[in-house]
């Protein structure tokens, strides 16, 4: 499933390398505490920190109050004040309750002291569809803090760059919002030992192809590499890209792919309607890549729907693998 | 404590030196001439925007930063000029962020409402009512953590008493013990709504019950009153004992902003209070204590009105920012990826 993986090398789970990244850090920095609900003894809601509480005790993991907005801000205002706090939110879509602390405050205390200062938190939000868990615990918001300058945010694919991608968060004077799809956090694939950063900022060609370009986010990087490889049977040559970081967005790998391929599909679970696919298509339209396209751009997001509950009605508000070969077939047509 | 009961002096007399009453006494004028300095310059169009004056409120600022030093932290809000001020803020670079310079605190990005001094421990007034609460834990869980022994006095308005965040950051900061002191300005109003009409206990400290700290209410515009009560919550804070609020009962005499016609509130109930002005009464309590004479009073103030005149000329001779750096420190530019 991961195209990072190999069988002979070392592989831990999406939330087992976020765990060992927290680890590392902890490990090498006084500084850095967790925070976030239920993230102590009982190893947070879907298991991510984990025993990391028996190592570094309840003042460095610490268990906070059902209060995400006050929660938040705690961390902001440690984070303005010499801490690293990395602060979990249960489910990303509890980050309704916080998003004063995050757009009002830890996005712009830098810019409005004139940059007589640095808030370096790192946010983590578990977040998107397939857990059964219906309407207001499945939701994919990153275009909501995305919208935000001041903000980084990032979508790690796999574990190794959700490892990666969070010890670069920690060292990132700025606020990073870190979404992490849930349906991900079982999923092994091969993660480097010790410490290494995955750079925020820069997408990753994932799956390199002639025909056709599909830029994809989280779990959608995953479908996308099924689509290609049985598109490839068909003779259909598909170049995936994992977006990894939306906000900086990575407009040169993105620009070169579509120029060389001169079809785009976005892919993104989020709602398809001013979502991420609608600004990597703008980023599209916008630049001399667009002289390259051979067609229109496809976005394939999520239904203009809350997610339900019913597993098959959960499974048609979001992309799926054959919606993906479907629309890169048509897509393709007329080239092969 | 015990020592108050012998001697009739009250609390700020007893214990800060004439030195330190004067220099209070001084940015209690500095507030006030700085607000009235703003304001004239607002009607003059030298300012544009907004600002929430502070005038009448200067012996809660004051007394309440009267036993914090340059490590302690303060938040503010969005009346927060004299919180600025009474933390030791240079009024030259306050002004000059109201005239929105490069010169000014915040490069002219911020101006009346996100005024900072972080040198000084003040991290900043706030745009959003009750924004600061929970960043004043955030800081007094790095104190508490890093071992500075640094305090944080969080300021917040009769307003902010019924946002989610006060009772969040409240009930964070007892339940982990942390050094924050909560200091509630209440002016009797939420912009134009009274607390009688918006609050459901009589008294704002009343609250601290419900999250198991010290809460007092005091005249706000008694300076003695107010250290009386802050020093005491700081010295318990300084000392590991947790949280405490103090409410301190003042009034702003201007309205809420530069938009207020003043509707909800009569002209008795405001020259009321004008005749409660802590400032005077901060200079009767000076002179019958015999710590300054009439003239050393008229010689601080004379003092604050070179400070402000000045100020304000380094304001206006200050460089404007340069458009193209607008974007300049959205994110810190060495680590721009």
């Amino acid at each position: 499933m991961n195209a990072h993986s190999k069988t002979d090398i070392r592989e831990l789970s999406y939330a087992e390398a976020i765990r060992e990244a927290m680890d590392i850090a902890m490990a090498n920095d006084e500084r850095v505490i967790l925070m976030g609900e239920d993230i102590g003894v009982y190893g947070g809601a879907f298991g991510v920190t984990g025993d990391l509480i028996e190592k570094y005790g309840p003042d460095r993991v610490m268990d906070t109050p059902i209060s995400e907005l006050g929660g938040a801000g705690v961390a902001v205002g440690a984070a303005l004040t010499g801490l690293r706090p990395i602060f979990e939110f249960q489910f990303s879509d509890f980050a309704t309750l916080g998003m004063e602390q995050i757009v009002n405050q830890a996005a712009k205390i830098r810019y409005m002291l004139g940059g007589a200062v640095s808030v370096p938190v790192v946010m983590r939000f578990p977040a998107g569809s397939g857990t059964g868990a219906a309407a207001q615990h499945s939701q994919s918001l990153e275009a909501w803090t995305a919208h935000v300058p001041g903000l980084k945010v990032v979508q790690p694919a796999t574990p190794e760059d959700a490892k990666g991608l969070l010890l670069a968060a920690l060292e990132d004077p700025d606020p990073v919002m870190i979404y992490e799809h849930k349906i991900l956090y079982k999923m092994k694939g091969h993660v480097p030992e010790g410490h290494y950063t995955t750079p925020i900022g820069k997408a990753a060609i994932v799956r390199e192809g002639k025909d056709l370009t599909i830029v994809a986010t989280a779990i959608m990087v995953h479908k996308a590499l099924e689509a290609a490889e049985k598109l490839a049977a068909e003779g259909i040559d598909v170049e995936v890209i994992d977006l990894r970081t939306v906000r900086p967005m990575d407009r040169e790998t993105v620009l070169a792919s579509v120029r060389k391929t001169g079809r785009l599909i976005c892919v993104y679970e989020g709602v398809k309607t001013l979502g991420v696919g609608a600004e990597v298509s703008a980023m599209v339209a916008e630049s001399d890549a667009f002289d390259f396209l051979d067609a229109p751009i496809v976005r394939l997001g999520g239904a203009e729907c809350p997610i339900p509950y019913n597993p098959e009605l959960e499974k048609a508000v979001v992309p799926q693998v054959p919606g993906i070969i479907d629309a890169a077939r048509n897509l393709a047509k007329g080239r092969i | 404590m015990p020592d108050s009961a012998k001697t009739n002096k009250p609390y700020a007399i007893r214990k800060y030196s004439p030195e330190e009453l004067k220099g209070a006494l001084k940015k209690m004028y500095l507030i006030r001439k700085f607000e009235e300095g703003a304001e004239e310059s607002y009607m003059r169009g030298l300012i544009h925007g907004t600002m929430h004056l502070s005038i009448g409120q200067e012996a809660s600022a004051v007394g309440s930063c009267m036993s914090l030093t340059d490590d302690d932290k303060i938040t503010s809000t969005h009346r927060g000029h004299g919180h600025c001020v009474a933390k030791g803020a240079e009024l030259s670079k306050m002004f000059a962020e109201f005239f929105g310079k490069e010169t000014g605190y915040c490069k002219g990005r911020g101006g009346s409402m996100h005024i900072a001094d972080p040198s000084k421990g003040n991290l900043g007034a706030n745009g959003i009512v009750g924004g600061g609460l929970p960043i004043a834990v955030g800081a007094a869980l790095s104190a508490k953590r890093l071992g500075t022994g640094a305090v944080t006095v969080c300021f917040f308005g009769d307003g902010a008493n019924n946002e989610g965040a006060f009772h969040e950051a409240l009930n964070m900061a007892k339940v982990w013990n942390l050094p924050v002191v909560f200091v509630c300005e209440n002016n009797k109003y939420g912009m134009s709504t009274s607390t009688e009409r918006s609050t459901a206990v009589k008294n704002i400290a009343e609250r601290a019950a419900a999250y198991a700290m010290p809460g007092v209410t005091v005249d706000g515009n008694d300076f003695s009153a107010v250290t009386e009560a802050v020093d005491a919550a700081v010295e318990r804070a300084r000392n590991g004992e947790g949280p405490s609020l103090v409410e301190n009962l003042t009034y702003r005499w201007r309205g809420h902003s530069k938009s207020d016609r003043n509707r909800y509130r009569t002209k008795e109930e405001i020259a009321e209070w004008q005749g409660r002005d802590p400032i005077v009464a901060m200079g009767k309590l000076l002179m019958e204590h015999k710590i300054a004479t009439d003239d050393e009073i008229s010689a601080i103030e004379a003092e604050a009105d070179q400070i402000i005149k000045d100020a304000i000329q380094f304001a206006t001779e200050g460089a404007d920012p340069r458009i193209e750096e607008v974007t300049r420190d959205v994110y810190t530019e060495e680590a721009a990826s």
